[in-house]
């Protein structure tokens, strides 16, 4: 009876031992695996300005409401103009800074005289909410200064960033945090 | 000829002009008031120190967890460490990056050559695994937020039949399964998208996500811990880890003796009763079945390899290029312009059809290969699953079940032996 009892613990005792060694030996090389390819800087999730075709998912899908990604203005390439695509609905009759004339359903972009015949177009990103009017209407009609980015200091750095699940150009795509943003006139 | 030359000149470089200044449709201005161009203040991302951080608290908590589950036996302590956790993980860190979702990032680590994993990342995934090899579950006691908001949440446990909470403890295997082949294929992170409480814990998200949420916690007050139990992916490894502990939580301090007062107590029914008073089956007849099961592992395996393999090009309609190409395709065959962003955004891209097409063949390819060791690990835990049935080893103690227990310590306060310290 005794001897009987010993074989089966040691029988299971086997068990044990096989099945712990079965599940350590992936966790170890996993790691090790793994090892060449960590990075600590860790990433986030940026979109690509020259990918992006401004179909306004970014205010809608992001998880955060109002969503991570806003406009942003790139000074050096903008032209300043009167008549902006950016700014002014098409259409407009009369060039002014009146709501009805605006582009921007928040009014978040400030229109200011600089010299004659230049206007300076600034985002409020307190207003701005990401749905990217301005920024097709400026790659419509302009020189394509409006673009937008995911702002760091709302983005919560998903696991999976749900805008970039449902970008329809690809545009969203994790980045080294060291780089974090993807300017446009800095290329 | 030579009356047509300055004509192509000029429109050699007209065209040479729209590519070089192809951005500028028109001018930079030149200021003569001497206006300066605005600069833009863009945040940087929180430091990486942070994320460091966040591992250090992890094995902090799971330490403290261990402590509190193992040694001190205080079930006040773990709900103690459950609201840290909560509030740490949860609604401060807001979910992200749990150890849950990890799996996904080894996983397409593992298998993408252009995706590093973040460090934390990976150090999520695995210090609670070495944790539940060396002390059970205690991830899910105290550590892990979606566990935390749920048992929490659950006052008022009733049990499951046991045929149901067999049955519905298969669903995260192919959870598992199915969210590790998405994420190797790159195609997306399925357990982050149907994360339930990541909702809750931003205060933002899709209402259906908040309605299922809501839903899973309010089953919760009776059904403890739905999620944990019947989706929870990672729960799967941490139960494969956890029945090799080395130590593990016991029901009583000191020895038991069978009083069956912690019976019936366990909402995850996870408390093997001592069997010295139960019939049992006649040995050659289990053991008869234990070798028919035994042997029908590799045939569960290849009947899951086969089925997912031909499920692949299914499964493969998760990729975004997959469907766009099969989007791309019924807008040829039937004629009807499509309606989607996805499609309008290919057709400005330039991309030809043809490299798509390559491209949705190489993905279904990935597919094919990847599907059927998910299909055979599934087979694979259904065989040793049936096994288990078989098995049945004399006991003269209530013991947990050292994969199905969460080291919660509800059963503590029903034993009445006490040990003084």
């Amino acid at each position: 009876m005794k001897e009987g009892k010993n074989k089966y613990q040691s029988r299971r005792d086997f068990v044990r031992i096989a099945g712990k060694l079965i599940v350590t030996v992936p966790l170890i090389i996993i790691p090790v695996f793994l090892a060449k390819k960590t990075s600590a800087s860790g990433y986030v999730w940026q979109i690509d300005p020259l990918k992006c075709t401004q179909c306004g998912q970014c205010k809608t899908n992001c998880i955060l409401t109002p969503s991570a990604s806003k406009c942003v203005h790139a000074f050096r390439m903008c032209g300043y103009c009167d008549l902006c695509g950016g700014y002014l609905r098409q259409g407009v009759k009369t060039i002014s800074t009146g709501a009805e004339n605006q582009l921007c359903p928040t009014g978040a972009i400030t229109r200011k005289f600089v010299e004659e015949p230049y206007f300076e177009y600034t985002i409020n990103e307190e207003l701005c909410d990401g749905c990217a009017k301005c920024v097709k209407g400026c790659g419509d009609f302009g020189n394509g200064s409006l673009y937008m980015q995911i702002r760091h200091d709302r983005c919560v750095n998903c696991n999976e960033c749900s805008i970039a699940r449902t970008c329809p150009s690809n545009a969203i795509s994790r980045i080294p945090a060291n780089i974090a943003y993807l300017a446009k006139d800095k290329r | 000829m030579k009356k047509a030359l300055p004509y192509m000149i000029f429109l050699l470089l007209f065209f040479w002009h729209m590519v070089l200044y192809a951005q500028d449709r028109f001018p930079r201005p030149e200021f003569e008031s001497g206006h300066v161009y605005p600069t833009n203040q863009m945040p940087t991302p929180r430091a990486p120190g942070w994320e460091h951080l966040d591992v250090i608290v992890l094995i902090g908590a799971l330490i403290m967890t261990t402590w509190l589950a193992l040694k001190k036996r205080s079930r006040q302590g773990l709900i103690w460490m459950s609201v840290f956790s909560l509030a740490y993980f949860g609604f401060y860190r807001q979910g992200c990056i749990c150890a849950v979702g990890s799996v996904q990032n080894v996983s397409l680590a593992l298998f993408n050559t252009g995706y590093s994993i973040p460090i934390t990342a990976l150090l999520f995934f695995i210090i609670p695994l070495l944790f539940a090899l060396a002390y059970g579950r205690v991830f899910c006691a105290g550590v892990c937020p979606l566990g935390a908001i749920q048992e929490l949440t659950g006052i008022k446990p009733v049990k499951l039949p046991k045929s149901v909470e067999m049955i519905l403890a298969f669903v995260p295997f192919i959870y598992l399964a199915i969210a590790i082949l998405f994420a190797s294929t790159n195609s997306q992170f399925l357990i982050c998208r149907y994360d339930p409480f990541v909702g809750i814990f931003r205060l933002d998200a899709p209402y259906t996500m908040i309605i299922f949420g809501a839903l899973l916690l309010f089953s919760g007050i009776f059904v403890n811990r739905p999620y944990c139990r019947f989706l929870c992916p990672y729960g799967v490894l941490l139960n494969i880890f956890s029945r090799f502990a080395g130590k593990h939580l016991t029901i009583t301090p000191a020895e038991c003796t069978n009083c069956r007062l912690c019976e019936e107590v366990c909402p995850y029914d996870a408390i093997i009763p001592s069997d010295t008073e139960q019939q049992r089956e006649e040995p050659q007849k289990s053991r008869k079945r234990f070798i028919l099961y035994f042997l029908m592992v590799p045939l569960f395996a290849v009947a899951g390899a086969v089925l997912l393999y031909n499920l692949a090009p299914a499964l493969s309609g998760a990729n975004n290029t997959v469907r766009l190409a099969r989007e791309i395709r019924t807008e040829k065959k039937t004629g009807i312009e499509s309606e989607l962003k996805d499609v309008a955004a290919f057709k400005e891209s330039g991309k030809t059809e043809l490299e798509l097409f390559s491209e949705e063949e190489l993905i279904i390819e990935r597919f094919r290969n990847g599907s059927p060791w998910a299909g055979a690990f599934l087979g694979i835990s259904f065989g040793i699953g049936m096994i288990s049935l078989t098995i049945r080893s004399k006991r003269s103690e209530y013991k947990p079940h050292q994969g199905k227990c969460y080291s919660c310590g509800r059963c503590f306060k029903y034993c009445p032996i006490k040990v003084k310290a």
